[in-house]
């Protein structure tokens, strides 16, 4: 039904044109789930982009066909473009909130719609918009009809706008990342949306994702994309089970698995720096002096934190948000401990009370064998400054964009008064970056000219330059391409087993959190679901929460993955 | 919500207070008033009594809450310069002023968002460039510049409009309007569009900027894969969207031209509040000053609150609660 | 070379736009001849010495009557015009950079450290902020001037106009640099590289003024480029209306003063020839501000 050929996308730059996408191919037929998977950069959205005819300006189609059924996509003018968008094709995105018009009512918008392709009135197209999100599961539905898109939550929010792409009767859906921004539970039950109304309505569907688990979960036949080009195309169970291109394994050797605890990813050799041992056994060797002292446990005793709330009333005392409730648990030494929760869990209000950044209102927290002050009454020159050292999710906005990788390293050295000469500083900055895999004439160079995986990687470096015996890892993967996680994940191993640190590592994502994690904690709505050794809470889950978490994930199914 | 009006009519209140502190403070510290008022004959014991009776003595706080409650009265002290009531004074020159002021906040408004909106659709475009490079230099032009260059065009050159006064005036109650007699618009209309002409610049590129940052939003992409037509697009969603942070530019920009109204009414020689004010300046006239300060304040804030009301009536967000 | 251009975006952005070229020639010829008046002309209009009544109210230098002496003519107590526009830049700009600066450091500072601590900190600076916003800034410099009229005693009045005048137009530009630096921190303190120096227990003096602040300078210098212009504007304004400089050492606003007065008898170049010089002035250094906005913000282009 919908078929691309040759399809090939410029953009024009001061340095010339750039080639976004190359001689793409895929067909999708009515009813079928196509999924495009690749990692950042690959040019998915622009596929999307171009068949829809949305085109982020300046970029044109330079070569290629595209056709539905017997239209041709390509040479449309702008008003049958604008006609055949919503009619024929639509398209959805991955932020539910800046999808929808913040200042209209849900049934305004799609009225709106629905009437600007056909000759409806008022009244009819109402009914019908009630009809449409009652069938996509959103109760009550002509009550909340007249509702503003703030007032659902994510996943609804989600629902209404595939309502909207549905309300015009397309042939072909567009999804681009549609599940992304949302939590694995609702996640879930979207995917099995699309699934339906695939298979009811017979719409053709492209989703496009990152997330091969979504791939594995959906997707009828998948197309695998990287630096512009399709690699590899198939029917689902051909692609991943067995894979013919030696990137669509890699991709699948990357993707962490659910049901057990792999020791290292198997990694293509090219991302990361071989290492000249001399250089990095430097660092080695002074990070080992600090292991001197014995390893270092948390321990965190009915920790509560509650947030002021926001007055509204005059006569009414506003309610406190409390984000955890009674935490308890431990950290042994030198063990990794995963702390599992969705976004809403508290797990980062936890990583922040433990390293200072806010108040607990109660409860007690200690390291190793002394107390860790709360909050505010942690000085800056407290020690546990520098034996808590943090690994931050994003690694865009992780370094100061505005120093340079020395500069950003050093800091630790001198503020601790580890290193006191400033040739000796830069000489082990660079035994670091050789230790986590960079070169040490990145030493020089300024954080926008690496990849977010290397980025990650200099992160690490200056946390290990403090010469820390506890790290946290708040979501440190999230951000990255599956096969950089991968990288990352192994490169984590590898300094739990070599410096004997102590680790808590959080993650919305069990199946990261499986393959770090000695023991593990739950975390639900400020309070702990379950807490014992990893393999035990994955094998048997206690909680019924935990459960469904685990049901709910994609996963590849194991008689795909490769051996 | 009410809680929300409760805390904005309470900060209104404490800027008022201060305003009135900063005026009243100006009135005790700077010059002397028993000089002002008495001639060099006055004898010593004289000017004793004098700042005896008149209270000149007594503790700080009080004179403050004397002060403020005469004010609230009404009772705004005599000028030095022409021993008149102030509150006279400057109420005789509050409707030439406001009308002004208001005439010119409606034409920079009326012409300012639709140019921005324009050169916000058509952003390469060569009328859009040309507007762009006009306002450029018309922000660079200090707005005396502005009332001269008309002045010397369409009352001296052409003769087409009057160049001072405000022409015909009908009395409305206490209210004395031109805008009732076509000589009153004729003699209005200079003044008025030097001084909106400036924040007439300033709304086109404020809108000119929202606009085309909402135009790059996700909800308009997401409204042309759905087909909803480009003019519905444009003018219901991306305008109303455009337009809510404009209007909390509002208040400032009616602070602004009460401001400049001072210099437009010095070129043209407009009998308004800020003509007043200035010849107070030269002559350190003090209680002038002050009242000016106060009641101008008194016209930002209650602009301001209005504003402030109008953002939450129009944007849900603020309005109604999430229920998620 | 070309190459070299090309790596700093906002180098090549420049060389594609004639406008914002052009503004930084006439920028940069007004500057120079401002800064360097002294050197370029030999009269000091300043010095009462220099000039006579009897050279008074020549037209420039091809119209009937001009003499090459005086290129541009000369106003009615019979100064050269040349000198007086340069002379006058040179005082405007001098007040207009000293304003801004000042500007800059107190609201950057304030708006920084608001930013930072939040609080009531950040409270009591909004709302002294909130107040100076109900006095717009002319209101703002004419209270300030009144004030010094009425407590400085007559004899030293004169000789602190420039400083007067220049705390006064400083004192009503403050707010928007304070407001910006505020909102830029804020956006900052949620950013992963300052919560990593705050946990790793940096001195607050260090994480404002080294992490945060380079990170901030952007808007800011799009604010300064404004401002200098505002600044510029606003001792303009104030010394036509008679409250700014005195008549002897006049800025370009005192001359445009002077020059209305001569708008209806034919000497047209008093009131003119300043004005033009003001104005191109001005409008060169906000082309400068536009451009700049436009290269730091990415999204615009």
């Amino acid at each position: 039904m919908l078929k691309v050929k040759n399809l090939t996308v410029k953009f024009p730059s001061r340095f010339g044109d750039i080639t976004a996408i190359e001689d793409v191919a895929m067909s999708i037929a009515s009813g079928e789930i196509h999924g495009l998977v690749g990692e950042s950069g690959a040019g998915k959205s622009t596929v999307g982009a171009a068949i829809i005819g949305l085109l982020q300006a300046p970029g044109f189609v330079a070569d290629g066909q595209m056709t539905l059924a017997d239209t041709d996509l390509r040479n449309l003018t702008a008003v049958e473009a604008h006609n055949m968008r919503g009619k024929r094709i639509s398209m959805i995105f991955q932020d539910p909130q800046t999808s929808l018009n913040p200042l209209m009512r849900v049934e305004d918008q799609l009225i709106e719609t629905i009437q600007a392709h056909e000759d409806i009135s008022s009244k009819d197209a109402r009914a019908r918009a009630v009809e449409i999100l009652e069938e996509i599961g959103i109760q009550n539905a002509s009550e909340r009809i007249k509702a503003y898109p703030h007032q659902f939550s994510g996943g609804m929010r989600q629902r209404v706008v595939i309502a909207l792409a549905l309300s015009t009767n397309p042939e072909v859906i567009i999804a681009d990342e549609p599940t992304t921004a949302l939590d694995v539970a609702v996640q879930s039950q979207v995917l099995d949306l699309i699934k339906e109304l695939a298979t009811n309505r017979k719409i053709g569907f492209m989703l496009i994702t990152h997330d091969i688990g979504v791939i594995a979960q959906v997707a009828d036949r998948v197309s695998v994309m990287r630096y512009g080009k399709v690699l590899e195309s198939g029917t689902t169970a051909q692609v991943l089970g067995d894979p013919q291109h030696p990137y669509t394994q890699a991709l699948l050797d990357s993707v962490p698995p659910l049901d057990r605890k792999i020791d290292r990813f198997r990694v293509p050799e090219e991302e990361s720096n071989p290492s000249q041992k001399d250089v990095g056994n430097h660092a080695e060797r002074w990070l080992l002096e600090g292991v001197m002292q014995e390893n270092v446990g948390l321990k965190v005793e009915n920790l509560r934190v509650e947030f002021p709330g926001v007055r509204t009333s005059l006569w009414q005392k506003p309610d406190s948000f409390t984000a955890l409730h009674d935490i308890s648990f431990d950290v042994k030494p030198g063990s990794i401990l995963g702390l599992v929760g969705e976004s809403g869990s508290g797990k980062s209000t936890l990583a922040k009370a433990i390293t200072g950044l806010v108040n607990p209102t109660a409860g007690h927290m200690a390291l190793g064998a002394e107390t860790l002050p709360p909050g505010k009454l942690r000085t800056r020159i407290h020690p546990s400054r520098q034996i808590v050292q943090m690994i931050f999710q994003d690694p865009y906005s992780s370094l100061n964009p505005r120093h340079r990788i020395s500069a950003i390293l050093s800091e630790p050295l001198w503020l601790y008064g580890l290193v006191n000469d400033g040739g000796e500083r830069r000489e082990l900055a660079r035994a670091m970056l050789d230790l986590v895999g960079m070169a040490p004439e990145d030493l020089d160079k300024y954080p926008h000219q690496f990849s977010g995986g290397q980025r990650q990687r200099i992160a690490v470096a200056r946390a290990l330059l403090a010469r820390p015996r506890f790290l946290i890892c708040d979501e440190p993967t999230s951000a990255l391409d599956v096969s950089i996680q991968a990288e990352m994940l192994n490169l984590l191993k590898d300094l739990h087993a070599k410096f004997g640190l102590t680790i808590l590592f959080i993650s919305h994502n069990l199946a990261v959190v499986r393959q770090m994690s000695d023991d593990m904690v739950v975390l639900r709505n400020g309070r702990i679901e379950e807490f014992g050794r990893a393999q035990n809470v994955y094998q048997n889950p206690k909680s019924e929460y935990t459960r469904e978490l685990l049901e709910l994930t994609p996963v590849l199914p194991t008689t795909w993955a490769t051996k | 919500m009410t809680y929300f009006i409760l805390k904005r009519l309470i900060q209104s209140v404490f800027v008022m207070i201060a305003v009135a502190f900063l005026a009243f403070s100006l009135f005790r510290f700077v010059g002397d008033p028993i000089t002002q008022m008495t001639g060099v004959e006055t004898s010593i014991e004289d000017q004793e009594r004098l700042r005896e009776e008149l209270g000149l003595n007594d503790p700080f706080v009080m004179q403050f809450a004397r002060f403020t409650g005469d004010m609230l009265q009404g009772d705004f002290g005599y000028s030095y310069r022409t021993r008149q009531p102030v509150g006279e004074m400057i109420s005789s020159r509050i409707p030439a002023t406001l009308e002004l002021g208001i005439v010119a906040l409606f034409i920079s408004l009326l012409v300012g968002i639709p140019t921005g909106v324009f050169t916000a659709l058509r952003p390469r475009g060569f009328a859009t460039q040309t507007i762009l490079m006009t306002t450029l230099v018309g922000v660079s032009i200090p707005t005396f510049v502005i009332g001269i260059i008309f002045i010397f065009l369409f009352g001296v050159q052409l003769g087409w409009l009057p160049t001072f006064g405000r022409g015909g005036t009908v009395q409305i109650g206490g209210w004395e309007s031109s805008l009732f007699t076509i000589d009153g618009w004729r003699a209005l209309l200079l003044p008025a569009i030097t001084l909106g002409l400036y924040q007439l610049t300033l709304t086109m590129r404020l809108v000119r900027a929202e606009m085309m940052e909402v135009l790059r939003s996700d909800y308009i992409r997401f409204g042309m894969a759905r087909g909803v037509p480009m003019r519905s697009l444009y003018f219901k969603h991306a305008l109303a969207n455009t337009l809510v942070p404009v209007i909390t530019i509002i208040g400032l920009q009616f602070g602004g031209v009460i401001a400049f109204s001072i210099v437009t009414e010095s070129v043209f020689q407009w009998p308004g509040m800020g003509l007043l004010f200035l010849e107070s300046i030269r002559f350190v006239d003090i209680p002038v000053m002050g009242v000016y300060l106060v009641v101008i304040a008194f016209f930002f804030v209650l602009v301001n609150l209005i504003v402030d009301l109008l953002y939450v009536a129009i944007d849900p967000r603020l309005r109604v609660k999430d229920t998620s | 070379m070309i190459a070299f251009i090309k790596r700093y975006e906002g180098l090549w952005l420049f060389t594609r736009s004639p406008a914002a070229i052009i503004a930084a020639i006439v920028a940069l010829l007004s500057i120079m001849g401002a800064a360097f008046a002294p050197l370029i002309v030999s009269v000091n209009p300043y010095d009462l010495a220099s000039f006579s009544l009897m050279d008074g109210l020549l037209p420039p230098m091809w119209e009937e009557f001009g003499i090459s002496k005086f290129p541009l003519g000369t106003d009615d107590q019979g100064r050269d015009m040349v000198s007086s526009i340069l002379y006058g830049a040179r005082l405007s700009l001098i007040i207009g950079l000293s304003a801004m600066t000042i500007a800059t450091v107190l609201g950057v500072g304030l708006g920084l450290a608001a930013g930072y601590y939040g609080g009531r900190f950040d409270m009591i600076v909004m709302r002294i902020a909130d107040i100076q916003l109900a006095l717009p800034a002319i209101l703002t410099s004419l209270l300030i001037d009144g004030i010094a009229r009425g407590i400085l005693p007559s004899e030293i009045q004169q000789d602190l106009r420039v400083a007067v005048l220049t705390l006064a137009i400083a004192l009503s530009l403050w707010v928007n640099f304070a407001r910006t630096a505020r909102a830029s921190t804020f956006v900052q303190m949620q950013k992963e590289y300052v919560q990593a120096a705050i946990i790793m227990g940096q001195r607050p003096i260090r994480v404002m003024f080294v992490h945060i602040l380079p990170n901030i300078l952007g808007p800011l210098l799009v604010i300064m480029t404004v401002d200098l212009a505002s600044a510029i504007l606003l001792e303009a304004t104030l010394s036509f209306l008679g409250i700014g400089l005195p008549a002897d050492s006049p800025s370009l606003g005192t001359l445009i003063r002077i020059g209305m007065q001569f708008m209806l008898s034919g000497e047209w170049w008093i009131l003119w020839i300043p004005t033009l010089f003001l104005v191109a002035l001005v409008v060169s250094i906000n082309i400068l501000g536009d451009f700049l906005r436009d290269v730091f913000n990415p999204r615009l282009r």
